[in-house]
């Protein structure tokens, strides 16, 4: 049996105050497919970002691609993790190419990669417009190209079908697909999860910041 | 380090260069700020040069602090914040950068406020260009020091109104120390002293920035 990409024993994270997660136990494989469901307010984006390095965790045990969430500085984490928020997430006032190239050269990928994933997203003739003139559709899908460009181990998807169209969404089905058969893992939470039970994925249901039987 | 910082630094840049509110904005407020100010100590008073360094370095102060939130808010937007946080870059190279952006961007402001200042409260030109030297570094150290308090209140309700609170007495020495070597510039007298202050608190303020950015950015 392989490692798994994600190990979490009673994960604990509080902010302010208030509880976050309140003791989630996980464990996910290396190419596996996540849907993490349930009400609002029940931990799914916090549980993404304690993924991804972005929050504290606040006591128990988290592994995430072999490293310690409870140990410092989680800049080598963040760097192997693609993060798709509710938001645009990017520089508004930059170009579609001026944030790629921002994020390739952060990244130390090449910018041969940029022209590719323009092209994947269907945004190769937007390259030059400023990215807050985009269409909310558009701004997901340079969101995407940000992440193909990335190549990123974890893949952590928060509503990722927010703002996208039918078509958006077939593509981004595909997408998925593609992403997962190169060995990528990904964890996304969805409101419309029949749109993602055409993927296969995982269910995991959270209520409370607790992972609970679907 | 020093690879994110110039790219920072580009980054920050290149927005400021496409949105122009530097140009549109800051610049103008800047102006309109030093005539009120010529205007409010009335036709003897503004003319009479003695006041004009400080009226050019409080006015600098009010502008910095608009390009200081200005700085902060274009990393602040939402889900902005998370992905760059993704790109995982170092904290003192993102500091440094976005302190270089910002003493560029102060030094073009600060260049037509000086010229504002020659017009408008009628400086001599010479005693102004001796200024200049003085002027750079004291922005430079601006720069640093509001780089460092921008990243303090960004992450905090209401950062617009509590950068002012907190930024404005750190830079009361910059103040001083810029209107001392201004007015010894134009009106003859010891500059080395303020010379010596304002490097003292650009170096300060250079290591605490490098030191603590990573921790107020994770705040």
């Amino acid at each position: 049996m392989s490692t798994p990409v994600v190990r979490l024993r009673n994960a604990v994270v509080v902010q302010s105050h208030f509880p976050l997660l309140s003791g989630v136990d996980l464990d996910l494989e290396p190419g596996s497919l996540t849907l993490l469901t349930g009400p609002n307010g029940a931990g799914k984006t916090s549980l993404l970002r304690l993924l991804g390095g972005l929050v504290p965790l606040t006591s128990g045990e988290a592994t995430v691609l072999g490293h310690d969430l409870s140990g410092g500085d989680a800049r080598w984490l963040r760097r192997r993790v693609g993060w798709l928020g509710h938001e645009a997430s990017f520089y508004q006032d930059l170009t579609v190419r001026q944030n790629l190239v921002f994020a390739a050269r952060a990244l130390e990928r090449p910018l041969e990669a940029i022209n590719p994933a323009l092209e994947r997203v269907g945004l190769e003739a937007r390259g030059d417009v400023t990215t807050r003139l985009l269409s909310a559709g558009q701004r997901r899908r340079v969101a995407l190209a940000w992440l193909l460009i990335r190549r990123a181990e974890l893949w952590l998807l928060d509503e990722p079908y927010a703002s996208l169209d039918d078509e958006g969404r077939v593509f981004f089905d595909q997408l998925l697909a593609d992403v997962q058969a190169a060995g990528a893992t990904i964890v996304m939470s969805a409101h419309d999860p029949l749109r993602s039970l055409t993927l296969a994925p995982t269910l995991i249901r959270l209520v409370g910041g607790r992972v609970v039987p679907s | 380090m020093i690879a994110v910082a110039w790219l920072v630094a580009r980054k920050d840049l290149a927005i400021e260069l496409r949105s122009r509110v530097l140009l549109w904005q800051v610049v103008p407020f800047g102006l309109l700020a030093l005539l009120l100010a010529g205007l409010a100590l009335g036709p003897s008073l503004a003319g009479h040069s003695s006041s004009a360094p400080g009226l050019f370095y409080l006015v600098t102060l009010f502008t910095a602090l608009l390009m200081v939130a200005r700085s902060q808010a274009v990393e602040h937007t939402p889900g902005t914040r998370a992905s760059v946080a993704t790109l995982g870059l170092d904290p003192a190279g993102v500091f440094l950068g976005k302190s270089f952006a910002l003493m560029i961007e102060l030094w073009v402001t600060g260049l037509v406020l000086l010229a504002g200042t020659v017009v408008l409260l009628h400086t001599s030109l010479v005693g102004t260009v001796h200024a200049l030297p003085s002027v750079l570094l004291a922005l430079g150290a601006l720069a640093c020091a509001g780089t460092l308090y921008g990243a303090l209140t960004a992450g905090v309700d209401g950062p617009a109104t509590l950068l002012p609170v907190l930024a404005l007495p750190a830079f009361a020495p910059l103040l001083v120390a810029g209107e001392r070597s201004f007015s010894a510039a134009l009106h003859g007298g010891g500059l080395w002293e303020w010379w010596v202050i304002v490097t003292v608190t650009l170096v300060g303020y250079l290591a605490a920035g490098i030191l603590l950015y990573g921790v107020l950015e994770e705040s």
